[in-house]
């Protein structure tokens, strides 16, 4: 087929600048670089493959910051996910991803979709994925039918592409604000376990071998969602419906199974494997040659069409699901098309290795393209960034701390559990499979998912935390606080924190206060995760968040996975027995700024989060750690959102139990400060002494464990006394209460 | 007493039947392809929960056409053991083995949660070790459970005492009569939404399942 348009006319009319690639990149990839004008196809996969989604040209200096690096560490990031030694040769194998464009245009197969792209991501490694989890951020419920039905939708795309998966989804975090209104987001993360024997590369090698195409047909859908994701939302992108991909998880399981026989029983026949994830076909070929050092040339003809007529342009940046790139050993190609059929999968040879370092296509006996395979991938200018420091963060520095001012404690904390962020999200982690493959200790509603490793005494703590409105205040100090309740979320879980993958979701970077505040948050998160020992081994970057010029806050969301050596010493965030003590770990302080109480009294958020010290909380931390692997702990449950009392009330809801606790030294409003770094933390009797011991000062006794249902707490300058039940209702029935709201 | 599980295109909670079985149970169970055209050998067989072929259409609907079936139905005709668990019970009844149908959940929700379950007959081989009444708790995990079946089919599960599970306390998904679980006329083909074999280790939270797999490994050492 003839291409669109000719180079001259693309060098006039510019059709580029409508792929989000600059007039400068155009000239340099002209002039430096090919030293020619480029056709319309290779202009196409310039723009795909030097989109932010693809080339992280804006991110780059920015990722720089973080350590990758550990003694656990077996691959950082730049492969399919990041891979983590947990000893006896096993590995977890974990990424997260965002999907947040999609799922603002269409919610279902935005979250769909990005549940199965995150998939292929881990089992394209050779590890099975073994658990999903999500950070969902929607704007505000009350008032908004739209936001709702978006909400409803984006659950059900998660559930279904799980679900019929077979993989337990262990929760994550659901949050809500207005800033989401325009944009919500959408994260997936994937766990995948492995032998690390068994470990693959998506890299294309060895003259002669055979690039092989797997899985579903390529249709038109997703063709530029790359590009999609690195630009502005704004009304008139309301109609780039097409740019969102369908998802079919039938198709994937499928696929899944092959790919996994594959790799585990015949991997003397595959070279390499990738994903066919953003920018489709260009970016997973090139990203292989690039790997091996190799050329590559393609035959689009032999590529599965599900539509007649598609151009080379579109064949190469479809983002149709569920397919991926092979890399096989000549005269395997028949063995490997074999175990695809058994699937009812195709599987065709569309290319091979070549000599040299370029990236040869043909489409209907001509050739489309010829460029240097890095010039796609490693030349990409980096984009300097401009960088300003927000003047209402400089005002905040000045003004004097906001504090909650209220009558009552008790019909504070019940307004709190109301709060749709604080209250129970049975209602979406009941729409996900959490039990499938009977491996799930722990189930969604905990500080983090446990699963056991099967035929071990080990298991594997995962979770999810992002905490926008921190990072808005003060990026750096939000960035680290995000890390702090990371680890307070695993090690509440009994687990070691091992390492971290992230999603930067972030407004439009061009903005300089916006590219400030990407860079200010990354190096908090980077000093949290140096003294925490818990590298950065993968991670996804998704700017212009944002709509009609509105941005979202900046929200990192970390997902951390940690190791338990032994199944016995899994800690329940519930209460268990009465009598047993009750411990606060960690000191509280007035530290308000950006708190959920700080947002429902006032309407906004203001301030200064406080700086967390991290040795300090480091330290105390390991030293809790210990004292669970010695059994010393009963329960364990992280403070967040709401702070104290919430925490207390949600350690005994679905208990019989109560609480008796006393903080008479405690002004009534510390009751709902968000200090990070805290837990609390149940001891029977008879070890209270062997525990105080291990954490000091480190923590203080607060109250015991009551066989009445009852919250009690004893303040300076108030009581708080409530039956637990009244309070349990509230917290249950806040979202479903707010989902089936006529208004 | 060897045990076949079906793996269906889709099927996923196969490796869950197994480790029940092998791992839990120490019986003799294996894997069998939806391909397979013979069953000989096998003295029962489990349909296991799961996505067959996506569940696209209705659930159940395009694996009662895989070639496995006819083996599947000559087993429930010769007496043999015929244990379909939520996809598997959707597929027993698309195959008419058992009467009614699955509809969606009332909720219109897909909902994985532990519920209550009352055992209404302790009399078939995979119940056996249930007491009659017995409340236990079992973990559901489906998007179509709402038993239907039109008031003669129920009349006649009643008389026949085909009812083997009801929901106990709290209907899930709105079936009929807060039907879990009904078993053939003869006794020796039972479906159910919820995932006995989930219910099998304290360490994932309960062990009510349990007594059904040693009703079922029981019965196959007497026969």
């Amino acid at each position: 087929m003839k291409q669109a348009m000719t180079p001259e006319e693309i060098k006039e009319e510019k059709p580029y600048l409508d792929w989000s690639l600059t007039e400068h990149e155009y000239d340099y990839i002209c002039d430096k670089l090919l030293k020619r004008l480029p056709n319309y196809t290779e202009i196409g996969l310039f723009s795909a493959m030097w989109s932010e989604h693809c080339s992280y040209k804006k991110s780059k200096p920015v990722l720089r910051l973080f350590p990758t690096k550990g003694k656990r560490v077996v691959q950082g990031p730049g492969e399919g996910a990041g891979v983590v030694d947990i000893d006896d040769g096993q590995a977890v194998v974990f990424k997260a991803e965002s999907h947040n464009h999609p799922t603002t245009v269409e919610p279902y197969q935005g979250a769909a979709t990005g549940v199965g792209g995150i998939l292929r991501d881990v089992f394209s490694m050779g590890a099975r994925p073994v658990a999903i989890l999500d950070s969902l951020h929607f704007g505000e419920l009350k008032n908004n039918p739209t936001m709702r039905y978006k909400m409803e939708e984006t659950i059900r795309g998660v559930g279904d592409y799980g679900n019929c998966m077979g993989i337990p989804n262990l929760g994550g975090e659901t949050t809500f604000d207005s800033c989401y209104n325009g944009n919500i987001l959408l994260n997936a993360m994937c766990v995948g376990l492995m032998n690390i024997k068994d470990m693959e590369h998506g890299k294309a090698v060895g003259l002669g071998n055979s690039i092989m195409y797997v899985g579903a047909k390529t249709g038109r859908d997703g063709i530029h969602g790359a590009t999609f994701a690195s630009a502005d939302f704004s009304k008139e992108h309301e109609t780039q419906r097409s740019a969102v991909q369908v998802g079919d998880p039938f198709m994937e399981k499928l696929l899944m199974e092959a790919c996994l026989k594959l790799i585990l029983k015949h991997r003397d026949w595959l070279v390499g494997i990738q994903d066919m994830g953003a920018a489709g076909i260009v970016s997973s070929s090139a990203e292989m040659a690039t790997e091996g050092n190799a050329g590559m040339k393609l035959n689009l003809d032999l590529v599965p069409q599900r539509e007649p007529n598609m151009s080379a342009y579109e064949i190469m940046l479809s983002e149709s699901q569920e397919r991926m790139l092979l890399c096989v050993k000549k005269g395997h190609e028949e063995d490997v098309k074999k175990i695809f059929k058994d699937y009812n999968l195709d599987a065709v040879t569309i290319g091979r290795v070549i000599e040299g370092e370029n990236y040869v296509l043909y489409h209907e006996g001509e050739q489309v393209c010829d460029i240097p395979v890095r010039s796609l991938t490693e030349d990409v200018l980096e984009e300097p960034s401009k960088e300003i420091k927000p003047q209402y963060i400089i005002d905040a520095e000045k003004m004097p701390a906001w504090r909650p001012s209220f009558e009552s404690s008790g019909e504070t904390l019940k307004r709190l559990l109301n709060q749709p962020t604080i209250a129970n999200d049975q209602f979406i982690t009941q729409q996900y499979d959490s039990q499938v493959r009977t491996n799930t200790i722990v189930k969604p509603g905990s500080d983090a998912g446990v699963l056991r490793i099967r035929h071990t005494k080990k298991a594997v703590a995962m979770c999810t935390d992002t905490n926008g409105r921190f990072v808005y205040l003060n990026p750096k100090i939000g960035g680290q606080r995000s890390v702090i309740e990371s680890v307070c979320n695993i090690v509440a879980s009994g687990a070691k924190p091992l390492a971290i993958t992230d999603c930067l979701n972030y407004g439009d970077p061009n903005d300089p206060e916006i590219f400030w505040g990407l860079r200010e948050s990354c190096q908090g998160i980077a000093d949290a995760c140096r003294i925490f020992e818990t590298p950065v081994v993968s991670g996804n970057v998704s700017l212009y968040n944002e709509n009609d010029g509105q941005a979202i806050y900046p929200s990192p969301m970390i997902g951390m996975v940690g190791l338990i050596k032994n199944t016995d010493y899994v800690i329940p965030m519930h209460v268990q027995e009465a009598d047993d003590i009750v411990y606060l770990v960690g000191k509280t302080t007035a530290d308000f700024a950006g708190s959920e109480v700080q947002k429902m009294l006032q309407g906004k958020i203001s301030g200064l989060p406080e700086a967390p010290n991290l040795e300090v909380i480091h330290d105390y931390l390991k030293n809790l750690h210990k004292a669970m692997t010695q059994g010393l702990v009963t329960s364990a449950h992280d403070l967040s959102e709401g702070g104290l009392a919430v925490s207390l009330a949600e350690s005994v809801f679905d208990t019989e139990f109560g609480l008796n606790i006393n903080l008479s030294e405690f002004d009534k409003t510390l009751l709902f400060s968000e200090t990070p770094g805290r837990l609390i933390v149940s001891v029977k009797p008879e070890n209270k002494s062997a525990f105080e011991s291990l954490l000091g000062s480190a923590v203080q006794e607060i109250g015991r464990v009551t066989d009445q249902r009852k919250l009690s707490i004893k303040l300076a300058n108030d009581e708080l006394n409530t039956d637990v039940a009244s309070l349990e209702k509230i917290w249950k029935e806040s979202i479903s209460c707010l989902m089936k709201s006529k208004a | 007493m060897k045990i076949a599980i079906v793996v269906f295109p889709g099927s996923n909670c196969d490796i869950d039947m197994y480790e029940a079985l092998n791992t839990v149970c120490h019986a003799e169970a294996e894997y069998v392809s939806y391909r397979t055209k013979k069953l000989d050998g096998f003295d029962a067989v489990i349909l296991p929960g799961g996505f067959s072929y996506g569940d696209y259409l209705r659930a159940g609907a395009i694996a009662q056409f895989a070639p496995v079936i006819p083996a599947i139905r000559k087993m429930a005709q010769d007496g043999k053991l015929v244990l379909g668990v939520c996809n598997g019970f959707q597929i027993l009844t698309e195959m008419g083995l058992l009467p009614g149908a699955l509809k969606r959940n009332n909720s219109l929700q897909f909902i994985c949660e532990t519920v209550k379950l009352q055992v209404k007959n302790n009399q078939i081989p995979f119940t056996t070790e249930y007491d009659q009444d017995q409340i236990i708790d079992i973990p559901i995990a489906h998007g179509e459970g709402n038993y239907y079946a039109d008031d003669a089919t129920l009349a006649e599960l009643e008389k026949n005492n085909q009812i083997v599970f009801e929901y106990y306390q709290h209907n899930p998904n709105g079936s009929v009569k807060n039907i879990a679980g009904i078993c053939n006329k003869e006794g020796n083909v039972l479906g159910m939404m919820p995932h006995p074999e989930r219910a099998v280790e304290e360490v994932l939270g309960g062990t009510d399942g349990l007594p059904l797999f040693k009703s079922f490994l029981k019965s196959g050492v007497l026969a």
